[in-house]
């Protein structure tokens, strides 16, 4: 009995640092439309700011969460001043995408000043538990919910009673007819990020307090955890998203008791996933809405594919393959086989961000669900290797396709918001299901490439198995973007509602390109498995899945060749120019942001 | 039986709220095979809503929906495309990035036979299949396709023909209105929904669009139009429905219709008439 009131509490104080996040999520997604992915790379520098004033400057409390909070309000100005008002007038998908490269750019930032391994961050309060009924609360307990109350407090009377937060609820409300009556659209969403990483930042501290630990891997969790909560409680509904986020507190609280502390965040993602489904609008959504207007063809940029004539594609491709028969070095073939492998998963992207619109986050997991197939495959049913991948593929259609369609409903932020999830959620069931995925430990001994009998040990024979199959993927996919298929899929991205009017099912053909997606992806992580012979849990991660974004970005949204092209860009110059590896995530993320403002339709245009 | 097969389409009671707001209260119409029927009024009056109700990309809090005599009501989009129902959008909905051609070709997807074989289950994957493999049936259809596409365009003259390969996003707002109607034409409709046609058109392209509804209606095609330009409306309706706040406040020739006070009032504002009734009463 009174444990379940100690996981009550449990959950409530969580729910409440969840809250300061997710409240900053609903106020940005409420001015601008926008979900801020890097939510919690403000949480991440709040908590790094905090460990440096406590544990260097040593600063009393009250000053270290004024620190904090004013420091990581600096941060959001800057991210809003610099980052996304240069946007305001494009495409949508471009501020989405902004967020995702701040993000990186700033855990990047942080894990290169402070090291990637976690610190201690002490609470500097008294270490004592009062007894509370049956349970027991301690001095940061009432810490986190003060500061929660207070903040919320602080927020009702700035939206309910200052002048520039009528304003923000005004824009909220009506952006265009806010700005006719005078309203100062910039000053309002400088508030809104100010007041967000504010919030944001202070909660990174005192989850750092909490844990008494902080690592850079903080930042993906919260901003994930912050959106589950502000979807839930209804995207920019305020109050929604603090009771989201309580109730996102007790639910992993709950679940946390009954099966264990490695299921925590698979019950945030699965909530997520039911309310995406069943109630897109969240909890608290008021009855239907009218539907909305058009947005035709704002999503992407409008651009022309730059013509690549045949004879220079060919040309490319037999240099291509004619490489290894030249005195190449094995590093520079080693980097090649690295680009053929991801310019697979860039395809499969491109096809599915770019062709048909679902900008996916999780497509890492794809490669995790052919990796696992075909490793498991040759190892446990002594499957031939070249058979194994074909599975790996073909199970990574199915199985991925399936595991996504509950999104097919969504539009534009939600899609990533589902994929990211979804893919967290292969990533933790991988870990958890120990007697197929051997868990923790990972597979080890997975056969190397072979085909008919033949293993594939040289860099050469690895560098022809990955480069024909690429091509082989490559050229399918132009095919398939030649057929109806391809204008079906162009057509529901540019506008899904005029699509469904002439009869096009968005559950068919998103799961058409998902199928065809996947398989690429599988297959690319097939081959990936055997070429490692060790896998686990992180083999295949969200780093992954951002860098084929930037890539697909890089190439062009949609661009067969342009995905080849920008794998072999963003493989091939770090590798040129020798940048240490930690700086490359880092250099991927301002590419990102770079293409974003300058050149949004990518080197080759999109198709 | 007779009646059923005259009757294209029928509204009983539709209604449709948006919080205390109701779009379309309670409207009544019905649509006879051939016929031409114009639904005007003042901006905000639930035209649009109206079609979206019919078209099934919204669905009615209450009344029902009949489609040559059978229940749609609530019926997906899809399936009512399917079904022979086309519609343009008022605010122009091409889709930007894809050519004029592509556009039109998309109009044709629910007729597409060869490539989109009707087997359950399997359907999808062997549509996948076909649309890499592309045998000469389905090639066939493709290029029929593209050669109606061709004769669908060059109803609209010189307008779009020159432009066939360029992306939609290049064109004149005129132009994409034009695509709209070829995109609508190109699924061979039963019932065609025309949502101001030539709105953002000037007077010699209004009369080009005007001259191809006639031509559409003289084939024999079914149409429901919104249109705020009642020169057009009276040349080409059968019967004109006047709408102001969701409600249906005339219906009639159209003659008729634009003499009746009702009408006057709705389109020169409550503010004026309210005030001249104070005016009276004093």
């Amino acid at each position: 009995m009174s444990s379940w009131l100690d996981y009550t509490i449990n959950g409530l104080i969580v729910g409440n640092v969840y809250a300061l996040v997710a409240v900053g999520l609903a106020l940005i997604f409420g001015v601008s439309r926008l979900i801020n992915f890097a939510q919690g790379s403000i949480y991440l520098v709040g908590a790094y700011i905090g460990w440096v004033a406590v544990v260097q400057l040593h600063t009393p409390l009250p000053l270290t969460i004024i620190v904090v909070a004013v420091a990581a309000a600096l941060v959001g100005l800057v991210i809003e001043r610099f980052g996304l008002r240069p946007l305001q007038n494009s495409v949508r998908i471009a501020p989405l995408l902004a967020t995702i490269g701040i993000s990186f750019v700033l855990d990047q930032l942080v894990m290169l000043t402070f090291s990637p391994n976690p610190r201690a961050l002490p609470s500097q309060l008294p270490d004592v538990r009062f007894q509370v009924g049956g349970g027991t609360i301690g001095p940061l307990d009432l810490l986190i919910a003060g500061v929660g109350i207070t903040s919320a407090l602080l927020l009702f009377v700035f939206l309910r009673y200052s002048k520039l937060g009528w304003a923000v609820r005004a824009t909220a409300q009506d952006r265009d007819a806010a700005m006719q009556m005078g309203v100062d659209v910039n000053r309002v969403n400088q508030a809104v990020f100010g007041i967000a990483a504010a919030l944001g930042g202070v909660s990174g501290l005192l989850v750092g307090m909490y844990y008494n630990q902080i690592d850079t891997a903080m930042s993906l969790q919260a901003t994930l955890k912050g959106v589950v909560a502000e979807v839930v409680g209804g995207a920019g509904n305020v109050p929604g998203a603090v009771i989201g986020s309580l109730l996102l507190g007790l639910v992993e609280s709950y679940g946390v008791a009954v099966f264990g502390t490695s299921y925590r965040n698979l019950f945030a993602f699965l909530l997520l996933v039911v309310v995406l489904v069943l109630r897109p609008n969240g909890l608290f959504a008021s009855a239907r809405q009218a539907p909305p207007e058009p947005l035709t063809g704002t999503f992407i940029a409008p651009s022309r594919p730059v013509r690549i004539p045949r004879w220079a594609l060919l040309v490319a491709a037999a240099a291509f393959a004619i490489l290894p028969l030249f005195p190449v070095s094995f590093y520079v073939l080693q980097t090649l086989i690295n680009a053929w492998l991801l310019g697979m998963l860039a395809l499969s992207l491109t096809l599915v961000a770019g062709t048909i619109g679902q900008v996916s986050l999780g497509h890492a997991a794809l490669l995790a669900i052919g990796a696992y197939t075909s490793a498991l495959l040759s190892l446990n049913f002594s499957v031939p290797v070249g058979l194994a991948i074909i599975g790996g593929g073909l199970m990574s259609a199915a199985l991925g396709t399936a595991l996504i369609s509950p999104s097919f409903r969504l539009r534009g932020h939600y899609v990533s918001i589902a994929t990211l999830a979804i893919g967290e959620i292969v990533s933790l069931v991988i870990l958890n299901w120990e007697s197929v995925t051997r868990g923790p430990i990972g597979i080890s001994g997975i056969p190397p490439l072979a085909l008919f009998g033949y293993d594939l040990i040289s860099a050469t024979s690895i560098y022809w198995f990955s480069f024909i199959v690429m091509v082989v993927l490559a050229l399918l996919q132009g095919r398939l973007l030649g057929s109806h298929l391809g204008r079906s899929f162009r057509a529901i991205r540019d506008d899904d509602i005029a699509a469904r009017a002439y009869g096009l099912s968005l559950n068919r053909y998103k799961s058409l390109a998902f199928i065809f997606g996947g398989f690429a992806a599988g297959v690319s992580g097939g081959i990936a498995a055997h070429l490692y012979s060790y896998i686990n849990h992180e083999t295949f991660n969200t780093q992954q899945s951002i860098l084929a974004l930037t890539v697909v970005i890089l190439g062009g949204l949609g661009n067969v060749v342009g995905a080849i092209v920008g794998s072999v860009a963003l493989v091939g110059l770090p590798e040129v120019f020798r940048i240490a590896a930690e700086y490359r995530i880092l250099i991927y993320g301002i590419v990102l942001l770079l293409l974003v403002r300058f050149r949004p339709q990518g080197l080759l245009g999109t198709m | 039986m007779a009646e059923q097969h005259t009757t294209m389409l029928s509204l009983r009671g539709l209604t449709r709220r948006f919080g205390g707001l109701t779009a379309v209260n309670a409207i009544d119409l019905d649509l006879a095979k051939g016929q031409l029927v114009s639904i005007i009024g003042p901006n905000g009056a639930g035209k649009t809503t109206l079609f979206n109700l019919v078209t099934g990309l919204d669905r009615p809090d209450a009344g029902e929906v009949r489609f040559e005599g059978q229940d749609i009501t609530g019926l997906s989009p899809e399936r009512l495309a399917a079904g022979g129902i086309a519609r343009t959008f008022q605010l122009g909905r091409v889709f930007g990035n894809l050519s004029v051609m592509d556009n039109v070709l998309i109009g044709a997807h629910t007729r597409l036979r060869a490539v989109k074989p009707a087997v359950p289950l399997i359907g999808p994957l062997l549509e996948l299949g076909l649309a890499l493999l592309r045998p000469a049936s389905v090639r066939a259809e493709e290029e029929r396709l593209r050669e109606e596409v061709k004769a669908i365009l060059a109803r609209f003259g010189e307008r779009l023909l020159p432009r066939i390969d360029q992306p939609a996003y290049s064109l004149s707002y005129a132009n994409r209105r034009r695509v709209e109607i070829a995109r609508a034409l190109a699924l061979k409709p039963r019932l065609l929904l025309l949502d101001e046609p030539t709105a953002g058109m000037n007077p010699t392209e209004t009369t080009e669009m005007q001259g191809l509804v006639a031509e559409l209606k003289a084939e024999g095609l079914t149409i429901l139009l919104i249109e705020h330009k009642l020169e057009m409306v009276m040349r080409l309706s059968d019967r004109v429905i006047v709408m102001d706040e969701g409600k249906k406040i005339a219906e009639g020739p159209g003659e008729v219709v634009r003499g009746d006070p009702k009408v006057i009032e709705a389109y020169l504002g409550h503010g004026l008439s309210g005030k001249a009734e104070q005016e009276s009463a004093a």
